[in-house]
């Protein structure tokens, strides 16, 4: 039976981790290396590096840390994060990593996931969905998210883009949902199970994790693959063995 | 050890691949060329991506009948074990043919996700080297959307909906499903036993 997948997300600016609001106050963590080890030793099942590096100069000089991680990590990672063409996507692939995930890039151009999958198979291509409830109770997709000056709600349904992102290529799907994240009550299950039921790929949660119950009810009751989360797992609240033991003791298929 | 090749099939993984083995202490080229893949002591076949593309690759480089008279351990990894049977739905061209079976479009069902995507587990079928100090039940890594079913080639199983192929051998040719360069201890093992062969 397939595992559900643990993933830590650790955010990436000029080749170290950091942790902070997205574009601000950023505090260094340590080195990628160090922290991609220390997950993979306590079992964390794949891990995602969202680099936000601001200017794709640099990004493209300190993209060298992918190649690093590749050569110490046996465990699957995905790389998301200023990915916007065949190019920059092979330059990440080749370097090591086994995912690109794409974001606003593929609301801007959605060809650009066909393209991807075109030249690299849909299992190397993750797409990125950032969504927010609007007034009216529909759940739209938000662009540009990284920086809050430059946030853009559209007029798509994150739910139809999610079903035009897997017809178009996308072999994966993060669906992030901003009503939940960086609260820690819980993700939010109305929308991943509404998400899930017109998902035929695999999909991840992102958003809302504070406790392990939160990872119980996700699994159980969205059925989804895998659950995303950064900072539950980078303070220390919550250890990825325990974590899998208690997910393991209500039924939850992982890997020990 | 010496002499082990990864085939520079065109695939995204093969640093992947390359890297595992640094980590077992071999460095292992990336060779396109017949004579140095008949000269070397174990040969890999990385690739990922698309059974068609892979095989007119192979004939570009005019190494089809050198892989296929190979004597040596050959193993391939994900699309390179697929490339390893008869033919795949995913392609009009042949591949290697050195196992006589299809490679089949995983079948989606309710509540089955394709590509079949993450850790999963390994059931043994038969002993074999290959298998030395892995149990049933240890998960590796998948990551594909057509499979081989099982058979006299299986050496261990897995299942999605349906029981398929994970690591295949017949005479010196081997095969792996999933990702063994990111299938952490376990996937660190089944290479070591294979260069150990």
């Amino acid at each position: 039976m397939l595992s559900r997948r643990l993933i830590p997300c650790l955010d990436v600016k000029d080749g170290q981790v950091v942790k902070g609001v997205r574009f601000r106050d950023h505090v260094v963590m340590g080195s990628i290396v160090e922290l991609a080890l220390r997950y993979r030793d306590e079992g964390a099942d794949e891990l995602v590096f969202y680099d936000i590096t601001a200017s794709p100069q640099q990004r493209q000089v300190e993209r060298s840390w992918v190649e690093r991680v590749a050569e110490v990590i046996d465990i699957p990672f995905c790389v998301a994060g200023g990915i916007d063409s065949v190019a920059s996507a092979r330059e990440v692939l080749m370097a090591g990593a086994d995912k690109v995930s794409i974001n606003s890039p593929a609301l801007s151009r959605p060809q650009l996931i066909g393209e991807l999958a075109d030249a690299f198979g849909v299992q190397c291509v993750v797409v990125g969905i950032d969504s927010l409830r609007d007034e009216d109770g529909e759940w739209r997709v938000r662009q540009f998210t990284g920086d809050p000056a430059k946030t853009r709600a559209l007029a798509r349904r994150s739910l139809d883009w999610l079903e035009e992102a897997v017809e178009r290529g996308a072999g994966e799907i993060v669906l992030n949902c901003m009503g939940a994240d960086g609260v820690r009550q819980g993700y939010d299950l109305e929308q991943l199970v509404a998400a899930r039921a017109r998902c035929a790929v695999p999909l991840v949660a992102s958003g809302g994790a504070g406790m392990a119950a939160h990872f119980v009810d996700v699994f159980r009751h969205a059925d989804v693959d895998a659950a995303l989360a950064a900072s539950v797992f980078h303070s220390g609240s919550i250890a990825i063995p325990a974590l899998k033991r208690e997910l393991a003791a209500n039924g939850v298929a992982v890997r020990p | 050890m010496s002499g082990v090749v990864l085939v520079d099939g065109g695939g995204t993984n093969i640093g992947s691949v390359r890297h595992a083995l640094q980590r077992l202490g071999v460095d292992a080229p990336l060779v396109t060329e017949a004579a140095r893949i008949r000269a070397a002591s174990h040969v890999i076949l990385p690739g990922v991506g698309a059974a068609g593309p892979a095989m007119r690759r192979l004939r570009e480089l005019d190494l089809v009948d050198t892989l296929r008279g190979l004597t040596q351990p050959v193993l391939g990894v994900c699309l390179g074990m697929q490339l390893l049977f008869r033919a795949s739905s995913e392609s009009e061209l042949p591949c290697l043919g050195l196992i006589d079976a299809m490679v089949e479009k995983l079948t989606p069902a309710a509540g089955l996700r394709i590509p079949h995507m993450g850790w999963n587990a390994l059931q043994r079928v038969r002993d074999h080297a290959l298998l030395a100090g892995i149990e049933s039940g240890e998960q590796a890594y998948f990551v594909h959307s057509y499979a081989a079913s099982a058979g006299a080639w299986t050496l261990a199983a897995c299942d999605h909906g349906q029981r398929f192929s994970a690591i295949v051998q017949k005479d010196n040719f081997h095969g792996m499903q999933f990702h063994p360069e990111r299938s952490a201890g376990v996937g660190s093992r089944l290479l070591k036993n294979f260069l150990a062969l």
